[in-house]
């Protein structure tokens, strides 16, 4: 089933090549409509998905090359399974919102798909072999895309992106291989495998060099404070579907990476680096909102709010509680969510005004009623407010994180307050008063398609913000798996209000 | 009943989603009647299931709707007790008059069916606030009031300094909420569950004073928040761009008593820390004397009635942060009538003068809109503490309650009696200024009583305002005390002993401040416009002060918006750009000088990127391979 959920967009991309160039109209489309068997797959496979499970189900594992004990080894947990869901979503999003790609269609397309096919794969590759593969192949399409499909900088901020991500796995890769390595030693045969390397025993001085090497090829994609210059510019540069889908579910690599390899292998090292972790994702979350605050580019804004938002989930991974980490789990995919119809929204405007600078907008509300409440709909998911995703999400980071680290929870929830100031600042600066450019005036509404596009994500919002159990009853096992590893592997002691056990008899009391 | 409670929240979402969708189709003014309707509909649902709590026999009622984040032990879950049922009775009561009302009120606007939808969407938020059973649908209920008030001060968002208003009550409220989302996270931690029962029922076993005493504080930030106490009060009287039934509904008679709400919410955390009670208590106090001084210099009526609501919330406080929580939602109840019925006949007198707000350009009213006039009327006495309307035994009740506690309440007490006068005094001067004396309009305005479903409205508040105070007195066998005890099980209720000669003597002084105050305003006002103004002339740089609010919000953005500011654009432009990004932008040029290979990126041919990115993979393997042997 997941080998099938990967190949399907790599099945799709040869169906889009084949058709002639000349037919450019129709590469779109149908590579649209193809993204959606992806989309069909993942939802049989959240239906098939058993709840109340911690370990990897529809488990494939084929052996590849076994002198290195490379295999084909994929299976999806909880932890993975919001991933793929998002992924799955977002592509056909992304490619309905592309129809304003005017050069080498079919290229494009082709790239999208592959894109789609390299990030389903990293989410599911428990072969650390091939998941670098994967992790390394997202690299490529998306360089294309920014570097070919972007505005006028976009040279600049493709070589950035691709040569600082690039530079970050390189370390990495030397961590896996020293995996492998030690592994031929105390196993008896070198392998890859993910859950064969959960058996290593390893020093704490090796866990900690191993450690940093995973931890900043994932905070450099995450990104975490000081790595995520990168960001904004690739945010700024790419079109529209780029930006959706490198916020959407690249920078998740980031912090999927941290919880599944990080956590998973090295619990004596994560706990020993909690402090440093924590640090950065605090400071990203302050950081990047205060900097968000005084953008004068709407997608920039967009951008460092993400900074700000992914803090929020690497200070919950790091908390190392039940909250903290489901927090994390579902604000992966809420943030996907959200700033993703952001950056759709953002490119709604700029496909009219040519602009994204906030200056240059005012009173679009009275233009644009239904974008300007698609906006502040999504805004305030982004805010936190109770009731839509964002809200659970960093609402269980939050509370989840104060039992072990309630200095961070405090300042992160500075946080809160300053998401209100940038997006609520931006909307009354972009959508309110009288529309006095002329310009503005003349703008029409979200066309039927825009809507279609948007109503998707909407629902997701509202779906996620009232009824999180949906993703939470199937996530919660594996991160309760991750917590108790830690736990029996190290002297780490979750304290009594962070641990699931506790609540649920509080309350079965009732 | 109790499981039909949720028809209660149900109504007005019903009605949020229908007119959300199908409002413009429906029109004015079936839109605004849906909506009413809606509303109407939870106060009978409510009332019904509010009998057994009247009649003495009514146990608190759990519904589970369904779970929300079971790690914090918080789902969608109503608990109707007591405090919840008179909450949601007093909500949805005034509530549904002040949707009749604007029915009349936004006649003729062209997003009239929007303002009633967002109404109802309040209404739902509101009440989602009262009826919550653990903290995490509370602050749900909590900020989706925000979001309302947010939506509906900025309703005419094409007035930029509407559009500023409701965005700075929101981001106000979110200073507030920072101090109230630790709250939770200490709570949280404390007990493992945000669950109203699993809290409250352990809260003796499991706070220290001191944990107890950081929550109590941590609630009264965010209570000061959404409740406009000093100093986050600055929101509310720019609040007044909205509206005016909004003014009445969200911002005088509902919302705004969620600060005293949550207070009195979690009595069980106050009653294990006197200090943050001390300090609930000394907010209110200094809040309510604050505010009444400035109300006393201001010239719009909307912003007197602001001001005043401010001092009047204080009140309140001063009253829960006793522990008096019996008369604290008393005096929230009574202010609900009166001040609702003050915005809605400030309303009536706006609607009336085309628009026009300036008293200075009102007078002589009561000829032309008689039944505005006297409904206005009794509000004020209400508000002024004159027996026997509302007003007089719930601030009296307070005010007892912080006298015979004695030491430093003393002081409080003092505050409270003060207040009182400047109270009777600026609500006076309103009246006088708008309904008495000659006219001073403007040309061309020609004031008119308001339509019936307007002034309908008035008269059931009238009545209110007249009534509503009975509820707790020996003459109904302190009413209101017996039905809301059973939510106080944990804390210990302060009340006035009622004893003989010191029921008289404080009633006494009380009666005195609040009839000293109007008959002073009284002579001070009804005279020729010289007169009063050489009057106010005489308070010297006192009243300018007053009039110009003390300059806090210069003072605020001068303190804290301005660096506020100028720190986010040193940290964007300063430190991200020049020298975050400009380090990695040194090392990427080193980098990109030895890969010059990427260059071709400009030669546009996509096939030479993808044998590009083989090679380098093939390459990669190798070296694995070579390493890994």
């Amino acid at each position: 089933m997941l080998t099938w959920l990967i190949a399907a967009p790599v099945i799709a991309a040869v169906v889009v090549m084949l058709i002639p160039s000349k037919r450019s109209e129709l590469h779109l489309p149908v590579g649209m409509a193809l993204s959606f068997v992806p989309l069909a797959i993942a939802g049989v496979i959240f239906y098939d998905f058993k709840t109340g499970e911690a370990a990897f189900q529809m488990v494939e594992r084929i052996a590849w090359y076994r002198p290195w004990g490379v295999s084909w080894f994929v299976g999806i947990d909880g932890i993975s399974l919001g991933m793929v869901m998002l992924t799955a979503v977002l592509f056909p999003i992304a490619l309905a919102a592309s129809t304003s790609i005017n050069k080498r269609i079919k290229e494009y397309v082709v790239s999208v798909l592959f894109l789609e096919a390299a990030l389903l794969g990293v989410f599911v590759a428990l072969d650390l072999f091939v998941f670098f593969v994967f992790f390394e192949a997202v690299l490529v399409p998306m360089y294309l895309i920014i570097g070919i499909w972007g505005s006028e900088r976009r040279i600049y901020a493709a070589v950035k992106f691709f040569l600082y991500t690039a530079f970050g796995s390189a370390l990495m890769l030397a961590a896996i291989i020293a995996l492998a390595t030690l592994a031929g030693k105390q196993l008896g045969a070198p392998t890859f495998a993910f859950t064969d390397l959960l058996n290593l025993d390893l020093a704490a001085s090796t866990q900690h060099w191993l450690f940093a090497a995973f931890a900043l090829a994932f905070a450099i994609k995450v990104p975490l404070f000081p790595f995520h210059t990168w960001l904004p510019d690739a945010h700024v540069e790419a079109p529209t579907a780029g930006s959706v889908l490198l916020a959407g579910v690249l920078l998740k690599m980031g912090t999927y990476g941290l919880l599944r390899f990080n956590l998973g292998l090295f619990p004596q090292a994560t706990v020993d680096f909690v402090p440093v972790l924590a640090v950065l994702a605090v400071i990203g979350i302050v950081y990047g909102a205060a900097v968000a605050i005084v953008q004068p580019d709407l997608k920039k804004l967009v951008a460092y709010s993400s900074v700000s938002h992914l803090g929020f989930i690497v200070l919950g991974t790091f908390a190392l509680t039940s909250a903290g980490l489901q927090g994390a789990v579902i604000q992966n995919v809420n943030h996907g969510v959200t700033t993703g119809a952001l950056f759709l929204l953002v490119g709604m405007i700029y496909e009219r005004r040519h602009t994204k600078k906030i200056s240059e907008f005012g009173g679009l509300a009275k233009v644009m009623p239904i974008y300007a409440g698609f906006f502040l709909f999504m805004a305030f998911a982004s805010i936190g407010l109770p009731g839509l995703n964002g809200f659970v999400g960093e609402f269980l980071v939050l509370i989840g994180s104060f039992a072990t680290l309630p200095v961070y929870a405090i300042v992160g929830s500075v946080g809160v307050l300053l998401a209100a100031i940038y997006l609520l600042w931006a909307y009354e600066r972009v959508f309110t008063g009288e529309p006095l450019k002329e310009e503005n005036r003349i703008l029409s509404d979200l066309t039927g398609r825009e809507i279609a596009i948007l109503v998707p994500l909407a629902a997701l919002v509202l779906l996620l913000g009232l009824y999180p159990k949906i993703l939470l009853d199937k996530t919660a096992p594996s991160t309760e798996a991750v917590l108790d590893r830690i736990v029996a592997q190290t002297s780490y002691e979750v304290p009594d209000s962070g641990r699931l056990a506790g609540l649920f008899h509080v309350e079965s009391n009732r | 009943m109790i499981d039909s409670i949720w028809l209660v929240m149900a109504f007005p979402l019903a009605g949020t989603v229908l007119l959300h969708f199908l409002g413009k189709r429906i029109g004015e003014p079936i839109a605004g009647w849906i909506a009413s309707a809606a509303i109407g509909g939870s106060f009978v649902v409510a009332l019904i299931a509010a009998v057994p709590f009247i009649r003495g026999d009514g146990a608190t009622g759990h519904v589970m709707l369904w779970n929300w984040m079971p790690a914090l032990g918080a789902s969608f879950e109503i608990e109707w007790d007591p405090l919840a049922a008179l909450m949601t009775l007093v909500v949805s009561g005034v509530g549904t008059l002040i949707h009749i009302y604007s029915v009349g009120y936004m006649h003729g606007d062209e997003r009239f069916s929007r303002f009633f939808t967002y109404l109802n969407l309040f209404a739902f938020s509101m009440l989602t606030l009262v009826l919550a059973g653990n903290f995490a649908m509370l602050f749900m209920g909590w900020e989706l009031v925000g979001l309302c008030s947010y939506l509906l001060i900025s309703f005419w968002y094409t007035k930029p300094s509407a559009a500023a208003a409701g965005k700075k009550a929101f981001i106000v409220n979110r200073i507030g909420d920072f101090g109230f989302v630790i709250a939770l996270m200490m709570v949280f931690t404390t007990f493992g569950t945000l669950s109203y029962s699993g809290v409250f029922d352990r809260a003796g076993d499991l706070l220290t004073e001191g944990a107890a005493t950081a929550i109590g504080l941590l609630l009264l930030v965010g209570a000061a928040g959404k409740s406009a106490q000093v100093p986050l009060y600055v929101w509310l009287p720019d609040a007044m761009e909205g509206p005016t039934p909004v003014s009445a509904l969200i911002h005088a008679a509902t919302m705004v008593t969620a600060g005293v709400y949550v207070v009195a919410r979690t009595s069980a955390i106050f009653e294990l820390a006197p200090a943050a009670s001390l300090t609930v208590a000394t907010v209110g106090a200094i809040t309510a004397l604050w505010a009444a001084t400035i109300a006393l210099a201001q010239n719009d009526i909307k912003r007197v009635l602001a001001y005043s609501t401010i001092s009047q919330l204080g009140y309140m406080f001063l009253g829960v942060g006793l522990t008096a929580y019996v008369a604290g939602v008393f005096h929230l109840m009574t202010h609900a009538f009166f001040k609702a019925l003050l915005f809605l006949a400030a309303g009536s007198v706006i609607h009336g003068m085309s628009g026009e707000q300036d008293m200075l350009k009102m007078g002589g009213l009561r000829k032309h809109m008689p039944v505005t006039a006297l409904t206005m009327g009794i509000a004020t006495l209400a508000i002024s503490g004159v027996p026997p309307f509302a007003g007089f035994w719930s601030k009296d009740e307070i005010l007892a309650v912080a006298f015979e506690a004695g030491g430093y309440a003393t002081v409080l007490w003092f505050l409270g009696v003060l207040t009182a006068m400047l109270t009777a005094f600026y609500m006076t001067r309103q009246f006088v200024l708008v309904f008495m004396g000659k006219s001073r309009w403007e040309e061309g305005v020609h004031p008119h009583e308001s339509p019936r479903v307007m002034t309908i409205p008035l008269m059931v508040l009238a009545l209110l305002s007249i009534g509503a105070g009975f509820v707790n007195t020996p003459f109904f066998g302190n009413g209101l005390e017996h039905f809301l005890e059973p939510s106080f099980e944990f804390a210990t209720l302060a009340h006035p002993s009622g004893g003989f000669p010191m029921f008289f003597l404080l009633a006494g002084i009380s009666v005195i401040a609040g009839v000293g105050g109007i008959v002073m305003a009284y002579l001070a006002y009804n005279r020729p416009r010289e007169l009063w103004e050489r009057f106010q002339e005489g308070f010297g740089k006192a009243w300018t002060a007053w009039a110009e609010a003390y300059r806090v919000d210069d003072f605020y953005g001068k303190v804290l918006v301005g660096p506020g500011k100028a720190a986010a654009e040193a940290a964007a432009f300063k430190l991200d750009l020049p020298i975050v990004d400009g380090a990695v932008n040194g090392i990427a040029r080193v980098v990109r000088s030895v890969g010059s290979g990427t260059r071709t990126v400009q030669t546009g041919f996509v096939r030479n990127y993808g044998v590009t990115f083989v090679i380098g993979l093939v390459a990669m393997l190798i070296w694995i391979v070579v390493r890994g042997a």
